[in-house]
């Protein structure tokens, strides 16, 4: 492997507790909405996440967004799902993003295409989230394509997966992290978090694997904008555990004052994380509201 | 089996329209087994159309006939000793039936009635359900017999992904979660370890993305 290291994987090894944000790509094609989302984020982050049509809502592609996000001076993670691509395109992606100087790919299998806007598409699911690892691991590593022909020039990537400790059935979901770590997961980055009891457990079961020695965890935290949007998360979207006191909490304030609760509740939760032991960094998950990510990094002393 | 169902009424009605000796064709096959295309839909169909021509002033003939297999040239006999009499075919077989008669009988058009759904079993009287997507290269034996390329809805190879909840599949909570039912057949046949082997990219060449699908059997040619 290169020795060029991404600013994420450097500061990781290094031992510093980092934290990564999340930035959504424009529904249309111009730049400068991602170079806004730079700017804000810009100092206050490590790297910066960039969605690849989250919930299968079509947007600007991850490569491109990315792109602009490292023209603006941000180590950029780029999303990477299995629904819209085959193993060829997948690749071809993977080499035009390291050649433009992208240096982390998050792999993931991705949100059903049901959720979007064109639930009429065909998804692909050539490969899932644990074979894709796999695949750009060997490429990166060995040269090789996944159909082991030689790559002529191999992409230097940091490689994470995401981890959903929320999800069911909750026995599996250490040995499902054990896989994708088996497989070139370096860095996880978890759904977020509110139910911090069933993290606590799942972070138990990593440790009793010794995965937290193996790959770098960064929990996941999204800021809740409103009552109304805590409840749409808790019973909507599925992986998603809001237990009830924290949804009574942010519904026992008036309407204009639950963003300042959720930002409250946000810093609360990140300073838990960070007292559990394995943890190695914050992935903070602002729905289209990146520009609350600063003060979220200041208030919780990142 | 070959799972179907009938096609909206106003749909056949516009593929017949204007013909008015109908060849109305089922199958005993597995369309009769899910009572989609056997004897006794023919008959109601043909109830329904003779019906709906009466209300429109226009004359029809159907002659009715289900056939012991559509898919299979040894069944068709009977099919193609009527065609002469008829000015248009209505079949109510599977997709693969449809076709071969259509490529049997000549210059007369062939319109399918039922749309062809999935290969699937009985889950209980009146539900069927999806159980096989025929891809070539069969992962049972790995996965506790039950299929991630079929039971998930994202045919995952290695799954569950995070939108498993209580069982159940995040696209419809009535769908169950193909790999919690793998997990549970693994833990319940003490097969647990098998789980964490990852399984590799799926040959899909001989799927159907390796083109239409041939078997050759040379002892029984």
């Amino acid at each position: 492997m290169s020795p060029n290291k991404s600013n994420l994987q450097a500061k990781l090894e290094s031992g510093k507790f980092v934290v990564t944000a999340e930035a959504g790509p424009p529904r249309g094609a111009r730049p400068e909405v991602m170079r806004e989302k730079a700017k804000i984020l810009k100092g206050c982050v490590d790297a910066c996440n960039v969605t690849d049509n989250q919930t299968s809502v079509v947007r600007m592609c991850s490569l491109a967004a990315c792109k602009i996000l490292c023209d603006e001076g941000i180590d950029a993670v780029m999303q990477m799902v299995c629904r819209d691509r085959n193993r060829i395109a997948i690749q071809s992606d993977i080499l035009g993003a390291a050649a433009l100087g992208i240096c982390n790919l998050l792999c993931l299998s991705g949100d059903d295409q049901i959720f979007g806007d064109h639930p009429q598409a065909k998804n692909v699911f050539d490969l899932d989230s644990i074979q894709l690892l796999k695949i750009v691991r060997q490429m990166r590593d060995e040269s090789k394509f996944a159909g082991g022909k030689d790559v002529d020039g191999a992409p230097n990537l940091f490689l994470g997966a995401a981890a959903n400790p929320f999800a069911d059935p909750f026995k599996i979901q250490v040995p499902r992290l054990a896989k994708k770590v088996a497989a070139g997961a370096q860095f996880i980055q978890t759904q977020c978090v509110f139910n911090l009891e069933r993290f606590d457990e799942f972070m138990k079961g990593v440790r009793d694997r010794g995965l937290h020695e193996k790959t770098f965890i960064l929990a996941g935290v999204t800021p809740l904008k409103s009552a109304a949007m805590a409840e749409y998360m808790a019973s909507k979207v599925a992986g998603i555990d809001i237990p009830s006191p924290i949804i009574e909490r942010i519904k026992g304030v008036e309407k204009k004052k639950q963003k300042q609760e959720g930002i409250k509740i946000a810093v609360e939760t990140i300073q838990k994380l960070r007292e559990i032991e394995g943890i190695r960094g914050i992935h903070i998950m602002a729905i289209e509201w990146e520009e609350i990510v600063p003060e979220i990094v200041q208030q919780a002393k990142l | 089996m070959i799972v179907g169902d009938q096609k909206p009424i106003e749909e056949i009605m516009s593929y017949i329209e204007g013909y008015e000796r109908i060849l109305l064709a089922g199958c005993h096959g597995c369309v009769t087994v899910c009572s989609a295309g056997g004897q006794k839909e023919v008959d109601i169909l043909a109830s329904v159309i003779e019906l709906a021509r009466k209300r429109q002033g226009q004359k029809c003939t159907i002659t009715k006939m289900t056939l012991e297999r559509q898919c299979d040239p040894e069944f068709l006999t009977d099919l193609l000793n009527k065609v002469g009499e008829n000015d248009v075919i209505l079949s109510m077989a599977c997709g693969a039936g449809v076709q071969l008669v259509a490529e049997k009988v000549g210059a007369i058009k062939v319109f399918p009635a039922i749309n062809t759904n999935f290969i699937g079993a009985v889950q209980e009287k009146g539900i069927w359900t999806e159980r096989c997507q025929a891809c070539g290269d069969c992962k049972l034996a790995l996965t506790g017999g039950i299929c991630p390329v079929t039971r998930c809805s994202k045919s995952l190879m290695n799954g569950p992904c995070g939108g498993s909840r209580n069982g159940f599949c995040e696209i419809d909570p009535t769908i169950p979660c193909g790999w919690q039912l793998i997990i549970d057949r693994l833990e319940a046949t003490g097969c647990m370890d098998q789980y964490e082997t990852i399984l590799e990219p799926a040959d899909w060449s001989k799927s159907r993305d390796g083109g239409p699908r041939k078997y050759v059997r040379e002892d029984l040619k």
